[in-house]
């Protein structure tokens, strides 16, 4: 086993998002050493990426600031395992590493929630959050014809991206029903900030067809999708496309928070107003805690960066912005909540699991999601559960077993590493 | 606005031109080909872009199995997919 580098700070942070990188800022700037490990190639996480962090003064301002501040920023390097208290296991281009800290901070951020139906699984059948991370990396979409699906604001947010750079968007199709709107634009209308956002949104989206109570149905295609059946207001209609961008709201990343032993309520990471999870020197900040976007995930950051800190008080100062925005993401919870009906969508030979190709009469037959890997190899491909778990939770109410390393398939070499571990002998209960 | 610099690399043997911070998997989408055949021998072809699914999954410079949607591509890059049918 060749030795892996070590990298030893007060407080560590997983996760370069938004949450991430104001954890890191804060705690620097009260003089702790500070650290940073993402697994993208750049910092930014899932709303800034790449494109916006070279375009963004915002945000090119903000990395500016962490590296002023003597913040170390890990990219490319996903954190797979812990190997002892207080030591994490780190897989990146250059190998195995370690990650030492005091205090840990975990800003794992959000994935998209998936949901199947016949020929989700064909080829440019994308994720909207998916389809927009390819347009950012290099996809040109300029004149083909695309349908957004699913629920929330993301597919909102995706269409005007996608349209800013010359898709032609035939519809977007939300399945959320037009009273359920109509009390999120109340709660709109307490948050100018909110708001605004909304209205420039709506005007970017001019003359695009907006379908509420509508949601995809199936796709068809050969080798890859070319339209798809939608179901709006009781009838069934086929509409051409070459993309499908789907996306039914988010998931949180806990898999790394459960790893350590932190408790989950309701499937989000507990947290207590300064952002310590239910392990000592463990915090948590951003989407794990309850999805609330961009904002919210940013005060949560700060509140965690201060308080591993140990200065509370300059924490407490974020605590009504923190409220008021936490309201708002409930709000949107309430409203974007996935419908029953949607659960019908699955034929007996729908995928589920798409790593192991796992039908949907497969898994009817099992009982828990522990039974259904056992029997049918479902969520024990590549993805570990992470696409096909939400999935059977929606569908079949079950939820996932325990977590086990390392979190992402990894190299011989790191697994080399994970098994002795740093200090095998204090390593702690799993 | 000045052209963003092109590189080339092969899909499948075809030289293809991308500019630069192009990923593999967007350089597999524009070949018009997909990424890996499933388990029972379905096309499939990127769905989250960002690490997670492992649906985009292609041979990278001789080592298989890689995250194409992880990947920037570099001057001379080889990417092989599993099947060379055309999508
Ligand atoms: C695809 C997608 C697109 C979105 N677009 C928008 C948008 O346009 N506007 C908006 O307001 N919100 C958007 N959101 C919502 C988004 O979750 C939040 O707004 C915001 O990005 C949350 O910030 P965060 O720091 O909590 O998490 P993220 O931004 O998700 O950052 C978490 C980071 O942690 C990394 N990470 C996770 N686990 C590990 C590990 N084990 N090791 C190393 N690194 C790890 C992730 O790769 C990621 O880079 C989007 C979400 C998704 C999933
Ligand atoms: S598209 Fe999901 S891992 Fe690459």
């Amino acid at each position: 086993m060749t030795s892996a580098a070590k990298t030893e700070v007060d407080t560590l942070v997983v996760g370069g998002g938004p949450a991430g990188m104001w954890a890191a800022l804060s705690a620097a700037e009260c003089g702790m050493r500070v650290a940073v490990a993402d697994d993208n190639p750049e910092m930014g996480g899932q709303v800034w990426r790449a494109e916006l962090a070279k375009t963004a003064p915002e945000v090119a301002g903000l990395i500016q600031k962490l590296r002023e501040a003597g913040v170390q920023l890990l990219a490319g390097t996903q954190v797979v395992d812990q190997v002892a208290p207080g030591v994490l296991l780190a897989e990146g281009d250059g190998g195995a590493s370690y990650l030492g800290f005091g205090k840990l901070i975990l800003a794992t951020g959000a994935r998209e929630q998936f949901l199947p139906f016949p020929g989700w699984t064909l080829p440019r059948v994308i994720g909207a959050g998916g389809l927009q991370a390819l347009v950012k990396s290099g996809l040109p979409v300029r004149g083909k014809r695309l349908v957004l699906a699913g629920t929330g604001p993301l597919l909102l947010a995706v269409a005007a991206y996608l349209r800013a750079h010359g898709a032609e968007i035939a519809m977007i199709c939300e399945q959320a029903s037009r009273s359920a709107l109509a009390s999120f634009g109340a709660a709109l209308l307490r948050q100018p900030e909110k708001l605004l956002q909304a209205l420039s949104l709506r005007k970017a989206l001019t003359g695009i067809p907006l379908a509420l109570n509508c949601w995809v149905v199936a796709a068809h295609g050969t080798v890859a999708v070319e339209g798809i059946d939608i179901w709006h207001e009781g009838k069934v209609k086929r509409i051409a496309c070459e993309y499908l961008a789907c996306g039914f709201h988010l998931v949180p990343n806990t898999e790394l928070a459960t790893l350590l032993g932190c408790r989950l309520v309701n499937g989000y990471v507990e947290v207590d107003e300064f952002q310590r999870t239910s392990r000592p020197g463990i915090f948590c900040a951003g989407e794990p805690t309850g999805i609330g976007g961009l904002e919210l995930s940013v005060v949560e950051g700060k509140v965690a960066g201060l308080a591993a800190a140990g200065r509370e008080k300059a924490a407490r100062k974020f605590f009504r912005r923190r409220r008021m925005l936490g309201a708002f993401a409930r709000a949107m919870d309430r409203t974007f909540a996935l419908r029953p009906e949607l659960k019908n969508l699955v034929e007996a030979e729908t995928i589920v699991c798409r790593c192991e190709d796992v039908s949907y009469a497969q898994l009817e037959r099992e009982v828990s999601w522990r039974m259904a890997k056992l029997m049918t190899r479902c969520g024990m491909g590549p993805c570990q559960g992470r696409i096909c778990g939400p999935v059977t939770k929606f569908l079949l109410g079950w939820s996932p077993d325990s977590v086990r390393p390392p979190l992402f398939p990894v190299t011989v070499g790191t697994l080399a590493h994970s098994f002795s571990g740093c200090n095998v002998d204090d390593n702690q209960e799993r | 606005m000045p052209m963003p610099e092109q590189i080339e690399i092969t899909v499948n043997g075809t030289p293809v031109r991308v500019p630069v911070g192009t990923t593999a998997a967007v350089a597999i989408l524009i070949s018009n080909i997909f990424c890996r055949t499933s388990v029972r021998g379905e096309p499939r072809g990127p769905l989250c872009g960002m690490g997670i699914c492992f649906e985009c999954r292609a041979e990278i410079d001789g080592i298989a199995h890689r995250r194409s949607c992880q990947i920037l591509c570099a001057a001379g890059m080889k990417i092989s997919t599993d099947l060379r049918q055309d999508v």
